[in-house]
């Protein structure tokens, strides 16, 4: 089949470096303790003190999960061509080659195949300094191809979310991804194979509204981030402000819409232990 | 006499001549005259309607007189019974569900309701639908699929509500089992876009396998206002942001999100909804023949597929050089 074609070798962990901001100490935004960046590194970019967590890039969460920070990545090479030549107050494609020179990753998304202790799994990890984690054409097909490749060869997918939701600068195209992702997670779920939905800060939008409430679990990390519309819309809609922790992990699970809330340090753990209860015995 | 929108100021004009002239002592030569300005608004209305930007399309698939879903479920459809409630909390004004009898077939239809007048939209929430709407329309569907009727989707709205209800009661969820149970149901499933296809909030009773558009509706990922605030941080710039977000019916049939337009009546499906029904049935009657003549599993191989493609045109598949 064509999807595993660009499959690559497994990547060596890349520059460390990338998950927090540059230097040698850093300050968290919730408790202003002063931390050093290598501690922060060792707790997977989480408060050593307060357990803020700060946001992973989609390559970090990949070394995040896998055993050994080894996977294989899968549908490298596909790019967005600007299918609307979009042009607000600057060229999409301007957008997207600044993304794609400040992430080194060609869209929003990457995917990898790699062991999940032991066991064979699909992950999907939207980045979301790629344009704000945005769902274009390039991330639904992304998604497809790994929701098919889970289908193919009975694994499961994993999608971490992080995304403002549909981008816009693909238009209707980015809407319909809804469908064809929903679509394939149809067929994922009548062949009676694991989807993990991982709700990180922020899911918003489409991504919501598709793919990330449609896990056998939803688990979610602290303090995140999930709604449809924005806080702000809802805003100017009601014309009252919000109540303090609107649409935070908290006030979801809280509504009966997440099945678990999960702190990074204990999420490949979790993880593991829900595939238990999903694969069969002897997959392992 | 259907309100007129600013761009189609030289029809008001015609009109108020023939205000006038009607106010004068009938004679041959009146007669003459407002016959021929009469033709002349044709004319012109013609003119105006065949040139027409995006952002004046928005107005028209906007526009306060253009049919609802239960206009167009009243002209096509005989024996509708309406059926209510999510059973789980409520039911949603802003969706309507009903059993319908079409042509000589049996029908589930479900639809935004945006409201005729000042109280029906209020009460229709101005087809903000709400969780349970999306609720609603799913156990209708499945209701529908038991019993092998073919489901016939009518979208107009301007968005999924945006309110803290919604959020609290899981409109996300909502619209996202929609999406995927829509695209198991084994019964045939044709969605007609006939207003406002509001990006989530449209696309969650929109999973088909014949997506019909009509002529001067739009369908977007977000409203032309929102996408102007949020990347021109000016919400003025809505006429620029409406074009760039390709939302017109050719411009989506362009891009394979649509299987066909549906062509209305000169000056808008407002300006004579009868006529525009007559297009509407000829399309609908001729896919709903189409979509149940395939045998069940080709059909939901289509229908993957069909949406399976989507966006395949905005994807390069190239190495990093
Ligand atoms: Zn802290």
């Amino acid at each position: 089949m064509a999807w595993f074609k660009k499959a690559r070798t497994p990547i060596a962990a890349p520059d460390k470096a990338s998950r927090v901001p540059e230097g040698l100490w850093v300050k968290c935004p919730e408790c202003d303790a002063i931390i050093y960046t290598r501690d922060l590194v060792k707790s997977l970019s989480v408060c050593t003190k307060c357990g803020h967590h700060f946001r992973l890039t989609a390559r970090d969460r990949l070394l995040s999960l896998f055993d050994g920070e080894h996977w294989v990545e899968q549908d490298a090479d596909l790019k967005s061509n600007d299918p609307l030549t979009f042009t607000d107050t600057k060229p999409y494609r301007a957008r997207l080659e600044a993304s794609r020179k400040a992430t080194g990753l060609p869209d929003a998304i990457l995917i990898g195949v790699g062991r999940i202790d032991g066991s064979e799994t699909v992950v999907a990890a939207m980045e979301y300094a790629f344009i704000g984690g945005s769902m274009g054409v390039v991330m639904g097909e992304k998604i497809v191809r790994a929701a098919e490749t889970a289908l193919a060869r009975r694994l499961p997918l994993i999608i971490v979310s992080c995304s403002g939701g549909a981008r816009m600068m693909e238009g209707a195209l980015s809407l319909m991804q809804m469908a064809k992702i929903s679509a394939a997670l149809a067929r994922l779920d009548r062949a009676r194979l694991p989807y993990l939905s991982i709700l990180t800060d922020p899911t918003t939008g489409g991504v919501t509204a598709s793919l990330a409430m449609l896990g056998d679990i939803n688990i979610a990390e602290p303090k995140a981030l999930i709604g449809f519309a924005g806080p702000r819309v809802i805003e100017q809609t009601i014309r009252q402000t919000l109540p303090d922790g609107f649409q935070r992990s908290e006030f979801l699970i809280e509504h009966g819409m997440l099945d678990l809330i999960v702190d990074r340090r204990e999420l490949k753990a979790t993880i593991a232990r829900v595939l238990r209860f999903m694969m069969p015995n002897d997959a392992a | 006499m259907p309100e007129l929108l600013d761009f189609e100021e030289p029809v008001g004009v015609l009109l108020k001549e023939i205000e006038a002239l009607s106010m004068l002592p009938d004679s041959d030569q009146r007669r003459q005259d407002i016959t021929r300005l009469t033709e002349r608004i044709v004319s012109v209305r013609a003119e105006l309607y065949r040139g027409l930007t995006p952002w004046q399309r928005v107005l028209v698939a906007r526009h306060p007189s253009r049919p609802t879903t239960l206009d167009y479920i009243e002209r096509l459809f005989t024996d509708f019974i309406e059926i209510h409630g999510d059973r789980r909390f409520a039911d949603d004004h802003a969706i309507v569900t009903g059993l319908a009898r079409y042509r000589d077939q049996e029908i589930l239809v479900v639809g935004h309701q945006k409201g005729s007048d000042t109280k029906q939209k209020i009460y229709r929430n101005f087809g903000y639908a709400r969780p349970e709407g999306y609720r609603k329309a799913l156990r209708a569907m499945q209701t529908a699929q038991k019993f092998g009727r073919p489901i016939v989707c009518f979208v107009d709205t301007p968005a999924a509500y945006p309110g803290i209800e919604s959020e609290e009661r899981g409109v996300a969820e909502a619209i996202a089992l929609n999406l995927r149970e829509m695209a198991m149901l084994e019964v045939p499933v044709v969605i007609v876009v006939h207003g406002e296809g509001g990006s989530g909030g449209a696309l969650g009773i929109a999973v088909g396998d014949r997506i019909l558009m009509h002529e001067f509706a739009i369908y977007s990922v977000i409203p032309p206002e929102g996408c102007a605030a949020i990347l021109w941080r000016d919400s003025a710039r809505k006429v620029e942001a409406s074009a760039a977000l390709k939302l017109t019916a050719p411009d989506l049939l362009g891009l394979g999100i649509i299987d066909e337009i549906i062509k209305e009546p000169i000056g808008g499906a407002h300006t004579d909804p009868a006529a525009a029904t007559t297009l509407l049935d000829e399309a609908l009657h001729r896919t709903l023949g189409e979509v149940a003549a395939l045998e069940v599993n080709v059909r939901l191989e289509l229908r993957y597929q069909k949406f399976r493609k989507m966006g395949s045109i905005g994807i390069v598949e190239e190495a990093e050089s």
